[in-house]
C-alpha cells in the first residue's frame, strides 16, 4: 500500500510528467487555474474585509456598499467556477493519462512483446490497468493540483499580507515550516494508523468470512451458536488492540490541528494588539484574519492527498515495468500508432494493409502472398541462438533445423530444452538473438510479422477460449469464414459429439461468462482453428499434455488428419503422438542432439 | 430503493446498544465545530473591538477566548476521532454477530434460491455484474446464485455497514446541530440574522449534496458496467496475447480495447464534470451565504440595531459553520451504499428458513436405524425431481455405499439425512421418529455429515478436527486421524497438530484437506456417519486404502459413503446406485 519509497516516487513523478503528454497538459492547466484561484482568494478576503470594516466603523448604508457587494459576489462566483474547473480538469486529466497508459500497455503486450511472460500475471496487470484509474485519480485530481494550490495560494497570501503588515506576514511565514514538519510527522502517524486499522479490519473480515463460509460445517457439528460468541469475542479483542494504536497515532494529528488553530489565534491576537496600538486599520486587520485559514487549508490538504495518491503511484509503477520490458521482436512494428487505423478498419503495417474490424475487410487482406509459403519452401533454422531478455542463459545454442514442406517434424526433449522457444521463433513471436530463421531464403525478420503469421497456425498446450460464440472461437484466425467451413473444421477436429450436445450448437457462448469446456474439448477447438485457418505451417506445442490417455488418443487422431498436406512442427512428450511425424528431432541443451531421420513404415 | 432505506433503519437499530458511544462521538464532533466557529467569531470581535483602541484589559477576555477555542478545537477533534473509531469497531462486532445469527438457519438449504432471486433483481437494475472481482466492501458483488459468492457478498455487505454511523449518520447529525447552533448564535447577535443563517445553511446542507448526488449518480451507474467490460477485455487480451497475435487479430483487439477505453473515458469525463459542478456549487453556496448575512448586517449596523464590533463576528460565524457541512456529500454517498448493503442483507435474512425446529420436539430415540421412506425432493415446485421415491435404511454397524454420476442427487439425499433440507414427499426417520419432530441439534447429534466441500477453518489442524467433539482426548484425536489416513502425515509436520492450515486449508493439498475433514467426521460421537466423497482428490490406491480404513474405523457406527467413482463392493454390506434421482440396489 505504502510500498513506493520516496526516491522512487520522485522518479515516477517525473516520469509520469515526462512520458505522458496528457499529464503535462494537466499540470499546466492546474497551474494556471491555481494561480487564478489564489488571486480570487485574496480578492474575496479584501472585499469582505472592506464591507465589514465600512459597516463596523463607519456604519455605511447598504446603498453605498452595493458596488463592493456586487464585486464580492462576482469574486465568489469566479472562485466557485475556478474550483469546479480545477476539480473537473484533474479528474478528466487522470482519465486521459490512464487511457494513454492502457493503450500503450496493450500495444506492448500484443505487438511488440507477445512472448513476454506477462500472461503469468494477467489479473495483476488488468487490475493495475483498470483500477489504476481510480488510484491515479487521487494523484491527478488530488495530489498534483493540491501541490500547485499549496504553492500558489499561500504565496499570494503572504505577498498580500506583507503589503499590509510585516509582523503578521512574518508570523504566518514562521508557522508554515512548522506546519510542514508536523505534516510529515502526521503522515508517518497516518501511515501507522492506516496500517493498524487495515490489519485489524482485514483480520476481522477474514475471520468473519471464514466463519460464514464454514457455516454448513459448523451446523453439521452443532457449533454454529458457539461461533456467534467467538465472533463477538474476537471483535472485541481486536478493537481493544486497535484503539491502543490509534490513541498514539491520532496524537500527531492533534499536534497538526493545534499548530493551524494556534497559528490563527496568534495572528488574531497579534493583529488585535497592532490595531489597539493604532498601527493598523480594521480593514487591513480583518483581511489578514480572513486569509489565515485560507493559508493553512491547502497546506493541510496536501498531507491527506499525498497518501491517497500512493496507490496511484503503485499502479503506474506496475504499468511502467511492463512497458520497460525489452521487446522480443527485433524490429517492432509500429502497427497501432494512433492514426494508423483508418476509417475503413484496416491498419497499415510496413505498406501492408491489415484487417482490423470492418465487415468489408476479409482475413485475406493480410496478404500472405507477400510472405514465402512454408507449404512449398522449407523453413530453416541456421545457427540459431536465443536468450530471453530477462534471463542470463542461452535457451537455444546454435540450433540447425529444417522443416520440410508438407511433412511433420516432431520435436522431443526434456523440459527446458528450448522446444517452446523453437515454436515461438517459427511463429515469429520472437526473433533469434543470433543466427537466422528463413523460408525460401528470406530471413523472417524481413517479413512483416502479420504477413508471416497469416501462413502459420498454432495449437498451444492449453487452447484459450475467448468470450464469444463457439463459431467465433473456431474462426479466430479466419473471422469471415462461412459457416459451412467452420462446421467442416469442427468436424475435422472431432467436435461433432460436443456440438450435438450443446443446446445452441456453434452459437453456444464459451469462454468467460459462457459455457465451460473440458481441456480435451478446448484442444479440439484449437485444432479446429488450425483446420480452418488455411495456414500451411502448423505449430503444436504439447497439444495433449493436459489430457487423459483416452482423450489424448482421440485428439492425436485429429492431429494426424491435420498433418495431411501441411507442414507441421509437433512438440510433444508423448511418444505415441510423435509417431505421426515423419521426422523426430531430439532437442537437448538448446541444440539438436541427434536427427534420426526415420521414414514412416 | 425506499425498501433499502427501511432495511437501513432496521440495521441501524441492530447497533442501538452503542448509542451512548455514538452520542459521545457526535457531541465531541459538534463541540469541535462550535470551537472552530467560536475561534473565528471571537477573533472577528477581538479585531473589531481592538480597532476602537480600548484599554488592553478590555480585550483580555476576547484574547483568552480566542486561545481557549483554538485549544479546545484541537483537543475535541482528537476526542471525537477516538470515540468514533471506538464506536465503529464495537458496532462492527455486534452487527456481524447479529447478521450471522440470522444467516445461520438458512445455510446451506436456503441459499441457492436466495442467490437466484438476488441476482435476478440485480440484473434488472443493471448494476455491474463484475464488481465482485474488486470485492470491496459495499460493492455490489453480483455474479449468480453460487453459494460462495453469496457468502462473500454477505460478508462485504455486513462490513459495509460499519460506515453507517461513523461516516453516514454522524455527519448529518453534527451538521444539523451546527446549523441550529449557528442560527441561534446569529439570532442572539442580531435577531434578523438568525433566520437568514438558518435558511442559507439548510439549503447548502440539503440542496447542494442532493444536486451533487444527482449529477454524479447517472454517470457513476453507467461507469461500473463500462469498467467491467474493459476489465474483461483487458484480462482476455493480456492472457491470450500470443494467440491473438498469431491469429492476426492483434490490430482488431487493440481497436476494440481502445473503443472500450473510450466508452469508459467518456463516462468518466462526464463524472469529472459533475464532480466539478458539485465543488463549484458548494463553494458558491458558502460565499452566497456570507453575502446574504452581510445584506442583513450592514443595514442593521447603519441603523444602530447591530453594534459595529459584531459585524465581523457574524460574517465569520457563517464561514465557520460551513466546515460542518463539508462531509455531507460523501456522507450521502455512504448512506446510499449502506442502504443498498442493508437492503441486500435483509433480502437474504428475511427468508423464512425452510427447515425449522418443531414447537414441541420429541426426544431423540436412544437407538434405532435411519430410515428413508419413499422420499422425493426438488428445489422448486416447477423444477424436475432431484430424488424420486427413494427408500434406504442405515443401521448402526452397517456399511452402505452410494454411487452415482455427478448431478444424480447424491448430495441432496445426504442433506435430507441431517435435515439440511426436508423432503417434499415421503419422510426420513430415526428410531421410528420422523426427523421433523426432532430438533435439528438432536438430528445432527445422531447423524454426522461430512460434506464434499467441508470447510477447514483458518486455524490449527487440532482445532479443525476437535470441532466435531471438543471433549475428545489426544488419543482419540490421533485415532481419528489414523482412520482418515492422515496420522503419519500430520506427525511429519514440523508443528504437528498445531500446524496452521491457512484460509480454507490453502496450505494443504486437496487430499490432505479431505483427510482432515474425514478425521473430523470420524471423531464425532454420532452413531451414523454420512460421508460425501470422502476419497475425492486421492489417487486410486490411496482412495482404496482410506475407504477400507473408514470401514474399519467406524466400529459400531453406521456409515453411508457417497462417491461418484467405483468402490470396492466387498468392503460394504450394501451398494446402491443413484441415477437420475432413482435409487437402484447393486448389492
Amino acid at each position: 500500500m505504502h510500498g513506493v519509497p520516496a526516491t522512487r516516487r520522485r522518479r515516477l513523478d517525473r516520469r509520469l510528467l515526462r512520458e505522458s503528454r496528457a499529464a503535462r497538459a494537466q499540470l499546466l492547466l492546474a497551474g494556471a487555474l491555481g494561480v487564478a484561484m489564489a488571486l480570487t482568494v485574496v480578492a474575496q478576503a479584501a472585499l469582505l474585509a472592506h464591507v465589514i470594516a465600512s459597516a463596523a466603523v463607519h456604519h455605511t448604508a447598504l446603498e453605498r456598499l452595493t458596488g463592493a457587494l456586487v464585486a464580492l459576489a462576482g469574486v465568489i462566483m469566479a472562485r466557485a467556477l475556478l474550483a469546479g474547473a480545477f476539480e473537473s480538469s484533474g479528474r478528466i486529466g487522470a482519465t486521459r493519462v490512464m487511457s494513454e497508459l492502457r493503450g500503450r500497455l496493450a500495444e506492448q503486450l500484443l505487438v511488440r512483446a507477445p512472448i513476454g511472460r506477462a500472461a503469468d500475471r494477467t489479473g495483476e496487470l488488468a487490475a493495475a490497468a483498470v483500477q489504476g484509474v481510480d488510484a491515479l485519480e487521487a494523484y491527478f485530481a488530488g495530489y498534483l493540483p493540491q501541490l500547485v494550490l499549496a504553492a500558489a495560494v499561500p504565496g499570494a497570501i503572504l505577498v498580500w499580507v506583507l503589503g499590509i503588515d510585516a509582523i503578521a506576514a512574518g508570523l504566518l511565514a514562521l508557522t508554515i515550516p512548522l506546519l510542514i514538519v508536523f505534516m510529515i510527522l502526521v503522515g508517518k502517524g497516518a501511515q501507522a494508523r492506516a496500517r493498524a486499522r487495515w490489519w485489524a479490519l482485514a483480520l476481522l473480515s477474514g475471520h468473519f468470512l471464514d466463519v460464514v463460509r464454514g457455516l454448513p460445517t459448523l451446523r453439521a457439528f452443532r457449533r454454529e451458536t458457539a461461533q456467534a460468541q467467538t465472533l463477538e469475542r474476537v471483535g472485541e479483542h481486536y478493537r481493544a488492540e486497535t484503539m491502543g494504536t490509534l490513541r498514539i497515532a491520532f496524537l500527531s494529528a492533534l499536534v497538526l490541528e493545534l499548530c493551524a488553530m494556534v497559528g490563527t489565534a496568534l495572528v488574531a491576537v497579534t493583529i488585535g494588539l497592532q490595531l489597539d496600538g493604532g498601527h493598523l486599520g480594521l480593514q487591513a486587520g480583518l483581511t489578514v484574519l480572513l486569509l489565515a485559514p485560507e493559508l493553512y487549508g491547502p497546506l493541510r490538504a496536501i498531507g491527506q492527498q499525498f497518501h491517497a495518491s500512493t496507490d496511484g503511484m503503485a499502479a503506474a509503477e506496475r504499468i511502467f515495468a511492463v512497458l520497460d520490458a525489452p521487446a522480443a521482436l527485433a524490429a517492432p512494428e509500429r502497427l497501432l500508432a494512433p492514426g494508423a487505423v483508418n476509417a475503413t478498419g484496416t491498419a497499415t503495417v510496413g505498406g501492408i494493409s491489415v484487417a482490423v474490424s470492418s465487415p468489408a475487410a476479409t482475413p485475406d487482406a493480410r496478404e500472405p502472398e507477400s510472405a514465402p509459403d512454408p507449404a512449398s519452401e522449407p523453413l530453416r533454422f541456421e545457427g540459431v541462438s536465443f536468450v530471453y531478455p530477462d534471463r542470463p542463459e542461452l535457451v537455444l545454442h546454435g540450433l540447425d533445423l529444417e522443416l520440410h514442406p508438407g511433412r511433420a517434424t516432431a520435436l522431443v526433449g526434456a523440459t527446458g530444452a528450448g522446444k517452446s522457444t523453437v515454436a515461438a521463433l517459427a511463429l515469429r513471436l520472437a526473433d533469434p538473438t543470433a543466427g537466422r530463421v528463413s523460408c525460401d531464403g528470406r530471413d523472417l525478420r524481413e517479413i512483416a510479422p502479420e504477413a508471416w503469421r497469416a501462413r502459420v497456425a498454432w495449437v498451444p498446450q492449453r487452447t484459450r477460449l475467448f468470450a464469444g460464440a463457439l463459431a467465433e472461437n473456431i474462426a479466430l484466425a479466419a473471422p469471415r469464414a462461412p459457416r459451412a467451413r467452420i462446421l467442416a473444421a469442427a468436424h475435422d477436429a472431432g467436435l461433432d459429439e460436443l456440438l450435438a450436445r450443446l443446446p445452441d450448437g456453434l452459437d453456444t457462448r464459451v469462454g468467460e461468462g459462457g459455457r465451460g469446456l473440458s481441456a480435451g474439448q478446448a484442444q479440439r477447438v484449437g485444432l479446429a482453428r488450425a483446420f480452418l485457418s488455411g495456414a500451411s505451417l502448423v505449430v503444436l506445442d504439447e497439444p495433449t499434455a493436459h489430457l487423459d490417455a483416452d482423450t489424448a488418443a482421440a485428439v492425436g487422431a485429429a492431429i494426424e488428419r491435420l498433418a495431411a498436406g501441411r507442414t507441421m512442427l509437433l512438440i510433444t512428450h508423448d511418444a505415441r503422438l510423435a509417431r505421426i511425424a515423419e521426422t523426430v528431432v531430439t532437442l537437448a541443451a538448446g541444440r539438436v542432439a541427434e536427427t534420426p531421420v526415420r521414414a514412416l513404415a | 430503493m425506499s425498501g433499502d432505506y427501511a432495511s437501513l433503519i432496521a440495521a441501524a437499530r441492530a447497533g442501538g446498544a452503542e448509542r451512548r458511544r455514538l452520542a459521545l462521538a457526535i457531541a465531541l464532533g459538534f463541540g469541535a465545530v462550535v470551537a472552530a466557529g467560536g475561534l473565528l467569531a471571537t477573533s472577528g470581535y477581538l479585531i473589531s473591538r481592538a480597532a476602537q483602541r480600548p484599554e488592553i484589559l478590555a480585550l483580555s477576555v476576547a484574547i483568552v477566548g480566542v486561545r481557549a477555542f483554538a485549544l479546545a478545537r484541537a483537543v475535541l477533534r482528537y476526542g471525537e476521532r477516538l470515540a468514533s473509531h471506538d464506536a465503529a469497531l464495537r458496532l462492527l462486532g455486534r452487527v456481524r454477530a447479529s447478521f450471522y445469527r440470522r444467516l445461520a438457519p438458512l445455510v446451506p438449504g436456503d441459499l441457492g434460491a436466495a442467490g437466484a432471486v438476488g441476482s435476478a433483481t440485480r440484473g434488472a437494475t443493471g448494476i455491474d455484474p463484475h464488481a465482485g472481482r474488486r470485492g470491496g466492501p459495499g460493492e455490489d458483488l453480483g455474479g449468480g446464485p453460487r453459494g460462495g459468492d453469496l457468502l462473500s457478498r454477505f460478508v462485504g455487505d455486513v462490513d459495509a455497514l460499519q460506515d453507517l454511523y461513523l461516516r453516514a449518520l454522524a455527519p448529518p447529525i453534527v451538521a444539523a446541530l451546527a446549523i441550529c447552533a449557528a442560527a441561534l448564535a446569529a439570532w442572539l447577535i442580531l435577531p434578523a440574522a438568525g433566520p437568514v443563517v438558518f435558511v442559507c445553511l439548510l439549503l447548502a446542507a440539503t440542496v447542494v449534496p442532493a444536486l451533487a448526488a444527482l449529477l454524479s449518480a447517472s454517470a457513476g451507474r453507467r461507469q461500473a458496467p463500462a469498467r467491467a467490460a474493459l476489465t474483461d477485455e483487458l484480462v482476455e487480451t493480456i492472457a491470450g496475447a500470443s494467440e491473438l497475435a498469431v491469429a492476426g487479430r492483434a490490430g482488431e483487439r487493440i481497436a476494440r480495447l481502445r473503443a472500450a477505453d473510450a466508452r469508459l473515458a467518456r463516462l468518466a469525463r462526464r463524472d469529472g464534470l459533475a464532480a466539478g459542478a458539485a465543488t463549484a456549487l458548494a463553494s458558491a453556496a458558502t460565499g452566497a451565504s456570507v453575502v446574504a448575512v452581510l445584506l442583513v448586517a450592514v443595514p442593521a449596523a447603519h441603523s444602530g440595531a447591530l453594534a459595529g464590533v459584531l459585524v465581523a463576528a457574524l460574517a465569520l460565524l457563517v464561514l465557520a459553520a460551513f466546515e460542518a457541512l463539508a462531509p455531507l456529500p460523501l456522507a450521502a454517498r455512504r448512506m446510499h451504499a449502506c442502504a443498498r448493503a442493508a437492503g441486500r442483507l435483509q433480502e437474504l435474512t428475511d427468508r423464512e428458513p425452510s427447515v425449522r425446529d418443531p414447537a414441541r420436539p420429541r426426544a431423540l430415540p436412544a437407538a434405532g436405524e435411519l430410515v428413508v421412506r419413499d422420499v422425493s425432493a426438488r428445489y422448486a415446485p416447477e423444477e424436475p425431481w432431484v430424488l424420486e421415491h427413494v427408500s434406504l435404511r442405515l443401521a448402526p454397524g452397517r456399511r452402505v455405499a452410494l454411487v452415482g454420476p455427478s448431478g444424480a442427487g447424491k448430495t441432496t439425499l445426504a442433506q435430507l439425512l441431517v435435515r439440511f433440507r426436508d423432503p417434499d414427499a415421503g419422510g426420513v426417520s430415526i428410531g421410528g421418529v420422523d426427523l421433523r419432530e426432532l430438533t435439528q441439534e438432536d438430528v445432527r447429534r445422531a447423524v454426522t455429515y461430512a460434506a464434499q466441500d467441508a470447510h477447514l477453518f483458518n486455524t490449527t489442524v487440532r482445532e479443525n478436527v476437535l470441532l466435531a467433539r471438543r471433549s475428545a482426548s489426544e488419543a482419540e484425536l490421533w485415532e481419528a486421524l489414523a482412520a482418515a489416513g492422515a496420522a503419519e502425515w500430520v506427525r511429519s509436520l514440523p508443528d504437528g497438530l498445531d500446524t496452521l492450515v491457512g484460509e480454507n486449508g490453502a496450505v494443504l493439498s486437496g487430499g490432505q484437506r479431505q483427510r482432515i475433514a474425514l478425521a473430523r467426521a470420524l471423531l464425532s460421537d454420532a452413531r451414523l456417519l454420512v460421508l460425501d466423497e470422502p476419497t475425492a482428490h486421492l489417487d486410486r490406491a490411496s482412495a482404496a486404502a482410506v475407504m477400507s480404513d473408514i470401514v474399519a474405523g467406524a466400529g459400531e457406527r453406521g456409515v453411508l459413503a457417497i462417491t461418484h467413482c467405483d468402490v470396492a463392493a466387498e468392503l460394504f454390506d450394501e451398494l446402491w446406485e443413484l441415477r437420475g434421482g432413482i435409487l437402484y440396489k447393486v448389492k
